[in-house]
Protein backbone atom coordinates (compact mmCIF):
# COMPACT_ATOMS: atom_id res chain seq x y z
CA UNK A 1 0.00 0.00 0.00
CA UNK A 2 1.40 3.36 -1.03
CA UNK A 3 2.41 5.84 1.94
CA UNK A 4 0.62 8.87 1.79
CA UNK A 5 1.11 12.64 3.38
CA UNK A 6 4.20 15.23 3.13
CA UNK A 7 6.82 14.13 5.41
CA UNK A 8 8.02 10.68 5.54
CA UNK A 9 8.02 10.23 10.03
CA UNK A 10 10.56 7.15 10.21
CA UNK A 11 13.17 9.41 8.11
CA UNK A 12 12.90 12.62 10.26
CA UNK A 13 15.92 12.02 12.31
CA UNK A 14 18.19 11.59 9.26
CA UNK A 15 17.05 14.86 7.84
CA UNK A 16 17.57 16.11 11.17
CA UNK A 17 21.11 15.08 10.95
CA UNK A 18 21.56 16.58 7.31
CA UNK A 19 20.32 19.74 8.25
CA UNK A 20 23.00 20.02 11.02
CA UNK A 21 25.64 19.05 8.75
CA UNK A 22 24.63 20.74 5.84
CA UNK A 23 24.41 23.66 8.08
CA UNK A 24 27.39 23.50 9.60
CA UNK A 25 29.23 23.35 6.38
CA UNK A 26 26.83 26.31 4.44
CA UNK A 27 27.76 27.93 7.84
CA UNK A 28 31.17 27.79 7.54
CA UNK A 29 31.67 28.71 3.91
CA UNK A 30 29.72 32.06 4.51
CA UNK A 31 32.09 32.84 7.73
CA UNK A 32 35.46 32.27 5.27
CA UNK A 33 33.41 34.12 2.93
CA UNK A 34 33.46 36.72 5.46
CA UNK A 35 37.27 36.30 6.10
CA UNK A 36 37.49 33.99 8.82
CA UNK A 37 40.86 32.33 8.75
CA UNK A 38 40.71 28.54 8.17
CA UNK A 39 43.48 26.22 8.73
CA UNK A 40 44.17 23.30 7.18
CA UNK A 41 46.24 20.14 8.46
CA UNK A 42 49.32 19.67 5.94
CA UNK A 43 48.13 16.67 3.20
CA UNK A 44 51.41 14.93 2.09
CA UNK A 45 48.90 13.02 -0.83
CA UNK A 46 48.34 16.10 -2.31
CA UNK A 47 51.42 17.92 -1.24
CA UNK A 48 53.23 15.53 -3.49
CA UNK A 49 51.32 15.79 -7.15
CA UNK A 50 53.11 18.68 -8.28
CA UNK A 51 56.26 17.36 -7.47
CA UNK A 52 55.14 13.55 -8.90
CA UNK A 53 54.59 16.21 -12.57
CA UNK A 54 57.93 17.82 -11.89
CA UNK A 55 59.62 14.91 -11.35
CA UNK A 56 58.06 13.29 -14.99
CA UNK A 57 59.17 16.51 -16.57
CA UNK A 58 62.50 15.92 -15.54
CA UNK A 59 62.40 13.00 -16.87
CA UNK A 60 60.82 13.50 -19.81
CA UNK A 61 57.80 10.86 -19.33
CA UNK A 62 53.85 10.95 -19.07
CA UNK A 63 51.80 10.79 -16.20
CA UNK A 64 48.89 8.13 -16.25
CA UNK A 65 46.04 9.47 -14.45
CA UNK A 66 43.51 6.95 -13.68
CA UNK A 67 39.87 8.20 -12.53
CA UNK A 68 38.43 5.07 -11.11
CA UNK A 69 36.09 2.46 -12.92
CA UNK A 70 32.94 3.98 -11.87
CA UNK A 71 30.51 6.31 -14.13
CA UNK A 72 29.85 9.76 -13.60
CA UNK A 73 26.97 8.67 -11.51
CA UNK A 74 29.78 7.89 -8.09
CA UNK A 75 30.54 11.28 -6.26
CA UNK A 76 34.46 9.74 -5.97
CA UNK A 77 34.55 10.03 -9.71
CA UNK A 78 33.37 13.26 -9.72
CA UNK A 79 35.86 13.79 -6.98
CA UNK A 80 38.79 12.57 -8.58
CA UNK A 81 38.12 15.11 -11.73
CA UNK A 82 38.85 17.83 -9.20
CA UNK A 83 42.08 16.22 -8.68
CA UNK A 84 42.55 15.73 -12.44
CA UNK A 85 42.40 19.45 -12.96
CA UNK A 86 45.28 20.11 -10.55
CA UNK A 87 47.14 17.65 -12.38
CA UNK A 88 46.65 18.55 -15.83
CA UNK A 89 46.89 22.39 -14.80
CA UNK A 90 50.40 21.43 -13.49
CA UNK A 91 51.09 19.35 -16.41
CA UNK A 92 50.43 22.12 -18.80
CA UNK A 93 52.39 24.39 -17.32
CA UNK A 94 55.68 21.71 -17.03
CA UNK A 95 54.77 20.65 -20.28
CA UNK A 96 54.06 17.12 -19.34
CA UNK A 97 52.23 14.57 -20.97
CA UNK A 98 49.68 13.37 -18.74
CA UNK A 99 47.35 10.59 -20.29
CA UNK A 100 43.85 9.31 -19.17
CA UNK A 101 42.55 5.87 -19.64
CA UNK A 102 39.25 6.09 -18.53
CA UNK A 103 36.66 2.84 -18.57
CA UNK A 104 33.18 5.07 -19.32
CA UNK A 105 32.75 7.25 -22.01
CA UNK A 106 30.65 9.37 -19.67
CA UNK A 107 34.03 10.57 -17.46
CA UNK A 108 35.89 9.93 -20.79
CA UNK A 109 33.90 13.18 -21.79
CA UNK A 110 33.85 14.92 -18.45
CA UNK A 111 37.40 14.67 -18.10
CA UNK A 112 38.34 15.64 -21.39
CA UNK A 113 36.21 19.06 -20.49
CA UNK A 114 38.48 18.95 -17.34
CA UNK A 115 41.83 18.47 -18.83
CA UNK A 116 40.77 21.40 -21.45
CA UNK A 117 39.78 23.75 -19.23
CA UNK A 118 43.08 22.99 -17.21
CA UNK A 119 45.22 23.79 -20.52
CA UNK A 120 43.64 26.40 -20.65
CA UNK A 121 43.65 27.94 -17.09
CA UNK A 122 47.56 26.78 -17.50
CA UNK A 123 47.50 29.75 -20.73
CA UNK A 124 48.50 26.78 -22.92
CA UNK A 125 45.32 25.90 -24.77
CA UNK A 126 47.18 24.78 -27.62
CA UNK A 127 48.98 22.24 -25.56
CA UNK A 128 45.88 20.31 -25.28
CA UNK A 129 45.28 17.47 -27.41
CA UNK A 130 41.69 14.91 -26.96
CA UNK A 131 43.58 12.36 -27.76
CA UNK A 132 44.78 12.34 -24.05
CA UNK A 133 41.51 11.37 -22.66
CA UNK A 134 40.27 8.56 -24.28
CA UNK A 135 37.88 4.98 -23.50
CA UNK A 136 39.14 2.21 -23.31
CA UNK A 137 36.63 -0.31 -22.09
CA UNK A 138 33.76 -0.93 -19.43
CA UNK A 139 35.33 -4.52 -18.65
CA UNK A 140 37.40 -4.32 -15.13
CA UNK A 141 39.77 -6.57 -16.46
CA UNK A 142 39.86 -5.64 -19.84
CA UNK A 143 40.83 -2.25 -18.48
CA UNK A 144 43.01 -3.27 -16.33
CA UNK A 145 45.42 -5.41 -18.77
CA UNK A 146 45.04 -2.71 -20.89
CA UNK A 147 46.54 -0.11 -18.48
CA UNK A 148 49.35 -2.97 -17.41
CA UNK A 149 50.41 -3.19 -21.49
CA UNK A 150 50.61 0.71 -21.12
CA UNK A 151 53.03 1.19 -18.33
CA UNK A 152 55.03 -1.83 -19.52
CA UNK A 153 55.38 0.40 -23.29
CA UNK A 154 55.35 3.69 -21.78
CA UNK A 155 56.63 3.56 -18.24
CA UNK A 156 55.36 6.41 -16.72
CA UNK A 157 56.88 8.56 -14.07
CA UNK A 158 54.17 9.61 -12.69
CA UNK A 159 50.52 7.53 -11.55
CA UNK A 160 47.39 8.82 -10.14
CA UNK A 161 44.55 6.19 -8.86
CA UNK A 162 41.69 8.78 -8.01
CA UNK A 163 38.12 7.75 -7.78
CA UNK A 164 36.45 4.31 -6.70
CA UNK A 165 38.35 0.82 -7.31
CA UNK A 166 38.23 -2.23 -7.07
CA UNK A 167 40.19 -5.91 -7.44
CA UNK A 168 42.32 -4.14 -10.03
CA UNK A 169 43.21 -1.60 -7.45
CA UNK A 170 46.82 -3.80 -6.55
CA UNK A 171 47.08 -4.89 -9.70
CA UNK A 172 47.52 -1.41 -11.23
CA UNK A 173 49.77 -0.42 -8.00
CA UNK A 174 51.65 -2.93 -8.07
CA UNK A 175 52.35 -2.60 -12.13
CA UNK A 176 53.04 0.88 -11.61
CA UNK A 177 55.68 0.38 -8.63
CA UNK A 178 57.76 -2.20 -10.71
CA UNK A 179 58.15 0.18 -13.57
CA UNK A 180 59.20 2.70 -10.65
CA UNK A 181 56.58 5.34 -10.78
CA UNK A 182 55.98 7.75 -7.96
CA UNK A 183 52.03 6.63 -7.23
CA UNK A 184 49.55 9.05 -5.54
CA UNK A 185 46.49 6.98 -4.91
CA UNK A 186 43.27 8.26 -3.30
CA UNK A 187 40.05 5.89 -2.44
CA UNK A 188 36.62 6.00 -0.88
CA UNK A 189 36.71 2.20 -0.67
CA UNK A 190 37.51 0.79 3.10
CA UNK A 191 38.68 -2.51 0.93
CA UNK A 192 40.89 -0.97 -1.17
CA UNK A 193 42.97 1.19 0.94
CA UNK A 194 45.01 -1.40 2.56
CA UNK A 195 46.50 -2.26 -0.96
CA UNK A 196 47.20 1.16 -2.33
CA UNK A 197 48.92 1.80 1.41
CA UNK A 198 50.95 -1.05 0.44
CA UNK A 199 51.72 -0.46 -3.31
CA UNK A 200 51.69 3.59 -3.44
CA UNK A 201 54.03 6.76 -2.23
CA UNK A 202 51.24 8.23 -1.17
CA UNK A 203 47.43 7.67 -0.02
CA UNK A 204 44.20 9.86 0.82
CA UNK A 205 42.74 8.17 3.00
CA UNK A 206 38.76 8.47 2.48
CA UNK A 207 38.03 12.44 3.79
CA UNK A 208 41.13 13.40 2.41
CA UNK A 209 40.72 12.14 -1.34
CA UNK A 210 36.94 14.40 -1.07
CA UNK A 211 39.28 17.69 0.58
CA UNK A 212 41.63 17.48 -2.13
CA UNK A 213 39.96 19.73 -4.01
CA UNK A 214 39.42 22.42 -1.29
CA UNK A 215 43.01 21.58 -0.64
CA UNK A 216 44.35 22.10 -3.60
CA UNK A 217 41.78 25.09 -4.81
CA UNK A 218 42.83 26.92 -1.23
CA UNK A 219 39.64 29.15 -1.89
CA UNK A 220 37.88 30.36 1.41
CA UNK A 221 34.76 28.61 0.36
CA UNK A 222 36.21 25.21 -0.45
CA UNK A 223 38.08 25.19 3.09
CA UNK A 224 35.11 26.42 5.11
CA UNK A 225 33.52 23.14 3.89
CA UNK A 226 36.29 21.56 5.59
CA UNK A 227 35.49 22.82 8.68
CA UNK A 228 31.97 22.03 8.33
CA UNK A 229 33.06 18.42 8.24
CA UNK A 230 34.81 19.28 11.69
CA UNK A 231 31.32 20.32 13.29
CA UNK A 232 30.26 16.65 11.58
CA UNK A 233 32.66 14.62 13.46
CA UNK A 234 31.76 16.49 16.59
CA UNK A 235 27.90 15.56 16.52
CA UNK A 236 28.88 11.92 15.41
CA UNK A 237 31.14 11.67 18.10
CA UNK A 238 29.00 12.91 20.57
CA UNK A 239 26.28 10.23 19.42
CA UNK A 240 29.10 7.32 19.61
CA UNK A 241 29.98 8.62 23.27
CA UNK A 242 26.49 8.71 24.41
CA UNK A 243 25.77 5.47 22.75
CA UNK A 244 28.73 3.74 24.21
CA UNK A 245 28.17 5.30 28.06
CA UNK A 246 23.97 4.34 27.64
CA UNK A 247 25.01 0.68 26.51
CA UNK A 248 27.91 0.41 29.18
CA UNK A 249 25.13 1.49 31.95
CA UNK A 250 22.34 -0.42 30.68
CA UNK A 251 24.37 -3.28 31.21
CA UNK A 252 26.17 -2.51 34.43
CA UNK A 253 22.79 -1.30 36.34
CA UNK A 254 20.03 -3.40 33.55
CA UNK A 255 18.34 -0.31 33.99
CA UNK A 256 15.20 -0.29 31.77
CA UNK A 257 14.84 3.64 31.12
CA UNK A 258 18.49 3.10 29.66
CA UNK A 259 17.97 0.45 28.04
CA UNK A 260 14.70 2.23 26.05
CA UNK A 261 16.81 4.65 25.53
CA UNK A 262 19.72 2.71 23.94
CA UNK A 263 16.89 1.27 21.29
CA UNK A 264 15.16 4.27 20.69
CA UNK A 265 18.71 5.37 19.88
CA UNK A 266 19.25 2.13 17.44
CA UNK A 267 15.87 1.52 15.90
CA UNK A 268 14.89 4.99 15.48
CA UNK A 269 18.01 7.39 15.23
CA UNK A 270 20.33 5.58 13.59
CA UNK A 271 17.72 3.21 10.82
CA UNK B 1 26.40 30.13 -20.28
CA UNK B 2 28.71 26.60 -20.75
CA UNK B 3 29.15 26.45 -17.17
CA UNK B 4 25.63 27.92 -16.03
CA UNK B 5 23.13 26.08 -17.07
CA UNK B 6 24.98 22.46 -16.26
CA UNK B 7 25.43 23.94 -12.84
CA UNK B 8 21.58 24.85 -12.74
CA UNK B 9 20.46 21.41 -13.60
CA UNK B 10 22.63 20.17 -11.26
CA UNK B 11 21.52 22.40 -8.42
CA UNK B 12 17.78 21.60 -9.60
CA UNK B 13 17.70 17.93 -10.09
CA UNK B 14 20.08 17.24 -6.86
CA UNK B 15 17.91 19.17 -4.31
CA UNK B 16 14.84 18.28 -5.53
CA UNK B 17 15.72 14.19 -5.08
CA UNK B 18 17.57 15.04 -1.61
CA UNK B 19 13.49 16.74 -1.07
CA UNK B 20 12.12 13.52 -2.81
CA UNK B 21 13.64 11.45 -0.67
CA UNK B 22 11.77 12.53 2.25
CA UNK B 23 8.58 12.45 0.99
CA UNK B 24 6.58 9.14 1.05
CA UNK B 25 4.80 9.98 -2.76
CA UNK B 26 8.13 10.65 -4.61
CA UNK B 27 10.36 8.09 -2.85
CA UNK B 28 10.57 6.36 -5.80
CA UNK B 29 12.36 9.46 -8.12
CA UNK B 30 15.89 8.44 -7.49
CA UNK B 31 15.00 5.16 -8.63
CA UNK B 32 13.82 6.27 -11.78
CA UNK B 33 16.52 8.88 -12.44
CA UNK B 34 19.01 6.53 -11.59
CA UNK B 35 17.62 4.56 -14.60
CA UNK B 36 17.37 7.41 -17.11
CA UNK B 37 20.87 7.49 -16.04
CA UNK B 38 21.30 3.73 -17.48
CA UNK B 39 19.77 4.68 -20.46
CA UNK B 40 21.86 7.85 -21.14
CA UNK B 41 24.98 5.81 -19.82
CA UNK B 42 23.87 3.36 -22.91
CA UNK B 43 23.62 5.70 -25.20
CA UNK B 44 27.71 6.79 -24.22
CA UNK B 45 28.70 3.24 -25.45
CA UNK B 46 28.00 4.84 -29.12
CA UNK B 47 30.21 7.31 -28.01
CA UNK B 48 33.03 4.90 -26.42
CA UNK B 49 32.68 2.89 -29.05
CA UNK B 50 33.50 5.65 -31.59
CA UNK B 51 36.82 6.69 -29.82
CA UNK B 52 37.73 3.31 -29.69
CA UNK B 53 37.86 3.05 -33.33
CA UNK B 54 39.00 6.53 -34.15
CA UNK B 55 41.94 5.81 -31.45
CA UNK B 56 42.49 2.08 -32.36
CA UNK B 57 42.32 3.23 -35.94
CA UNK B 58 44.86 6.02 -35.70
CA UNK B 59 47.51 4.05 -34.01
CA UNK B 60 47.23 1.56 -37.05
CA UNK B 61 47.54 4.30 -39.58
CA UNK B 62 50.59 6.05 -38.00
CA UNK B 63 52.15 2.88 -36.82
CA UNK B 64 52.58 3.44 -33.74
CA UNK B 65 54.44 1.52 -31.09
CA UNK B 66 52.07 -1.78 -30.37
CA UNK B 67 49.82 -0.95 -33.70
CA UNK B 68 49.58 -4.83 -34.29
CA UNK B 69 47.80 -5.05 -30.64
CA UNK B 70 45.26 -2.76 -31.96
CA UNK B 71 44.12 -5.03 -34.74
CA UNK B 72 43.66 -7.26 -32.61
CA UNK B 73 41.49 -5.02 -30.45
CA UNK B 74 39.27 -3.73 -33.76
CA UNK B 75 38.93 -7.70 -34.60
CA UNK B 76 37.69 -8.40 -31.38
CA UNK B 77 35.71 -5.37 -30.88
CA UNK B 78 34.00 -5.47 -34.38
CA UNK B 79 34.20 -9.27 -34.49
CA UNK B 80 31.90 -9.54 -30.86
CA UNK B 81 29.84 -6.91 -32.09
CA UNK B 82 28.56 -8.44 -35.19
CA UNK B 83 28.01 -11.82 -33.65
CA UNK B 84 25.96 -10.37 -30.59
CA UNK B 85 24.20 -7.76 -33.00
CA UNK B 86 23.74 -10.01 -36.01
CA UNK B 87 22.98 -12.99 -32.66
CA UNK B 88 24.88 -15.45 -34.99
CA UNK B 89 23.79 -18.89 -34.72
CA UNK B 90 21.26 -18.19 -31.84
CA UNK B 91 17.51 -20.39 -32.22
CA UNK B 92 14.12 -18.63 -32.37
CA UNK B 93 12.35 -18.11 -29.05
CA UNK B 94 9.94 -20.95 -28.92
CA UNK B 95 7.19 -18.79 -27.98
CA UNK B 96 8.29 -16.34 -31.65
CA UNK B 97 9.11 -19.36 -33.73
CA UNK B 98 8.32 -17.67 -37.10
CA UNK B 99 10.68 -14.69 -35.62
CA UNK B 100 14.12 -16.20 -36.39
CA UNK B 101 15.82 -13.52 -34.44
CA UNK B 102 13.82 -13.80 -31.24
CA UNK B 103 15.99 -15.78 -28.99
CA UNK B 104 18.37 -14.49 -26.33
CA UNK B 105 21.82 -13.17 -27.72
CA UNK B 106 23.63 -14.78 -24.85
CA UNK B 107 21.67 -18.35 -25.90
CA UNK B 108 23.87 -21.65 -25.05
CA UNK B 109 25.76 -22.32 -27.84
CA UNK B 110 25.70 -18.94 -29.80
CA UNK B 111 28.70 -17.60 -31.45
CA UNK B 112 28.48 -14.57 -28.79
CA UNK B 113 28.06 -17.02 -25.96
CA UNK B 114 31.07 -19.21 -27.41
CA UNK B 115 33.12 -15.98 -27.34
CA UNK B 116 32.28 -15.40 -23.93
CA UNK B 117 32.41 -18.32 -22.74
CA UNK B 118 36.02 -19.68 -24.49
CA UNK B 119 37.98 -16.22 -24.77
CA UNK B 120 36.44 -13.50 -23.03
CA UNK B 121 36.29 -15.41 -19.94
CA UNK B 122 39.43 -17.37 -19.60
CA UNK B 123 41.05 -13.68 -20.77
CA UNK B 124 39.43 -12.05 -17.30
CA UNK B 125 39.78 -14.67 -15.29
CA UNK B 126 43.79 -14.97 -16.07
CA UNK B 127 43.89 -11.00 -15.25
CA UNK B 128 42.07 -11.93 -11.91
CA UNK B 129 44.74 -14.44 -10.78
CA UNK B 130 47.48 -12.13 -10.98
CA UNK B 131 45.56 -10.80 -8.40
CA UNK B 132 47.62 -13.43 -5.77
CA UNK B 133 51.29 -12.74 -7.26
CA UNK B 134 50.61 -9.18 -6.56
CA UNK B 135 48.96 -9.51 -3.32
CA UNK B 136 52.09 -11.62 -2.36
CA UNK B 137 54.63 -8.84 -3.11
CA UNK B 138 52.79 -6.14 -2.16
CA UNK B 139 52.58 -8.34 1.56
CA UNK B 140 55.98 -9.07 1.48
CA UNK B 141 56.92 -4.72 1.36
CA UNK B 142 54.39 -3.87 3.66
CA UNK B 143 55.25 -6.68 6.26
CA UNK B 144 59.42 -5.66 6.75
CA UNK B 145 59.98 -4.83 10.31
CA UNK B 146 61.30 -1.70 9.86
CA UNK B 147 60.12 0.54 12.55
CA UNK B 148 57.60 0.03 15.55
CA UNK B 149 54.83 0.66 13.40
CA UNK B 150 55.41 -2.18 10.73
CA UNK B 151 56.11 -4.77 13.47
CA UNK B 152 52.97 -4.14 15.24
CA UNK B 153 51.54 -4.64 11.31
CA UNK B 154 53.13 -7.56 11.25
CA UNK B 155 53.09 -9.47 14.35
CA UNK B 156 49.18 -8.72 13.96
CA UNK B 157 49.06 -9.57 10.46
CA UNK B 158 51.04 -12.75 11.33
CA UNK B 159 48.07 -13.56 14.15
CA UNK B 160 44.98 -13.08 11.73
CA UNK B 161 46.38 -15.25 8.79
CA UNK B 162 47.46 -17.91 11.17
CA UNK B 163 44.33 -17.98 12.60
CA UNK B 164 42.52 -19.07 9.83
CA UNK B 165 44.57 -21.41 8.94
CA UNK B 166 44.10 -25.23 10.39
CA UNK B 167 47.45 -25.24 11.28
CA UNK B 168 46.72 -22.05 13.75
CA UNK B 169 44.00 -23.69 15.17
CA UNK B 170 45.88 -26.62 16.19
CA UNK B 171 48.69 -24.46 17.12
CA UNK B 172 46.94 -23.23 20.09
CA UNK B 173 44.48 -25.27 20.56
CA UNK B 174 45.96 -27.08 23.73
CA UNK B 175 44.44 -24.45 25.42
CA UNK B 176 41.48 -25.98 26.11
CA UNK B 177 39.48 -26.52 29.55
CA UNK B 178 39.68 -30.22 28.97
CA UNK B 179 43.24 -30.54 29.64
CA UNK B 180 43.19 -27.94 32.57
CA UNK B 181 40.39 -26.56 34.23
CA UNK B 182 42.66 -22.87 34.50
CA UNK B 183 42.39 -22.91 30.52
CA UNK B 184 39.09 -21.65 30.48
CA UNK B 185 40.02 -18.00 32.08
CA UNK B 186 42.79 -18.29 28.62
CA UNK B 187 40.81 -19.55 25.62
CA UNK B 188 40.51 -16.15 23.97
CA UNK B 189 44.59 -16.61 23.60
CA UNK B 190 43.68 -19.37 20.98
CA UNK B 191 44.91 -18.07 17.46
CA UNK B 192 41.16 -18.38 16.10
CA UNK B 193 39.78 -16.17 19.00
CA UNK B 194 42.43 -13.84 18.74
CA UNK B 195 41.92 -13.66 14.94
CA UNK B 196 37.70 -12.88 15.58
CA UNK B 197 38.74 -10.53 18.60
CA UNK B 198 41.31 -8.58 16.19
CA UNK B 199 38.66 -8.21 13.41
CA UNK B 200 35.94 -7.83 15.37
CA UNK B 201 37.22 -4.90 17.71
CA UNK B 202 40.44 -3.50 16.77
CA UNK B 203 39.76 -3.85 12.53
CA UNK B 204 36.09 -2.60 12.45
CA UNK B 205 36.86 0.03 14.89
CA UNK B 206 39.06 1.35 12.57
CA UNK B 207 37.18 0.84 9.29
CA UNK B 208 34.32 2.48 10.73
CA UNK B 209 36.15 5.62 11.99
CA UNK B 210 37.03 5.71 8.12
CA UNK B 211 33.94 5.26 7.08
CA UNK B 212 32.50 8.23 9.03
CA UNK B 213 34.89 10.50 7.57
CA UNK B 214 33.82 9.02 4.47
CA UNK B 215 30.30 9.88 4.30
CA UNK B 216 30.99 13.22 5.93
CA UNK B 217 33.03 13.70 3.15
CA UNK B 218 30.68 12.67 0.63
CA UNK B 219 27.73 15.04 2.25
CA UNK B 220 30.25 18.21 2.06
CA UNK B 221 31.36 17.91 -1.21
CA UNK B 222 27.96 16.47 -2.73
CA UNK B 223 26.45 20.14 -1.16
CA UNK B 224 29.61 21.98 -2.79
CA UNK B 225 28.84 20.79 -6.56
CA UNK B 226 25.47 21.07 -5.74
CA UNK B 227 25.66 24.93 -4.79
CA UNK B 228 28.14 25.60 -7.03
CA UNK B 229 31.13 26.46 -4.65
CA UNK B 230 33.76 23.47 -6.30
CA UNK B 231 33.27 23.52 -9.91
CA UNK B 232 36.67 22.48 -10.69
CA UNK B 233 35.18 19.09 -12.32
CA UNK B 234 33.62 21.58 -15.02
CA UNK B 235 37.11 23.12 -14.74
CA UNK B 236 36.13 26.35 -13.47
CA UNK B 237 34.90 29.48 -14.91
Amino acid sequence: MPQTGWFDPTRIWFFGLLVMLCGAVLAYIFAARRGMRINVRRIAGLEAVDDAVGRATEMGRSCLYIPGVQDMNDIQTIASLTVLARVAKTAAEYDARVEIPTTRSLVMTAARETVQAAYLAAGRPEAFSPDQVYYVTDEQFGYVAYVQGLMVRERPAACFYMGSFFAESLILAEMGNSVGAIQIAGTAQPAQLPFFVAACDYTLIGEEFFAASAYLSGEPDQLGSLKGQDVGKLIVGAGIITGVAAETIAGLTGSVAVRSFVDFLINRVLT
Amino acid sequence: MKRTVPLLITAVVGFTLIGAYFVPYTQSWGETVAIWFDVLAAIAFILGGGNLLRSHLKKISDQQRGWAYSIIVLASFLGTLFVGLGKIGVAPSPQFLEYSWSGPYRQTGSAFWYFYQYAFQPLTSTIFALLAFYIASAAFRAFRAKNLEAILLLATAFIVLLGRTFAGVALTGWIDPANWEGFRHFTGLRLENLTVYIMAVFNTAGNRAIMIGIALGIVATSLKILIGVDRSYLGKD
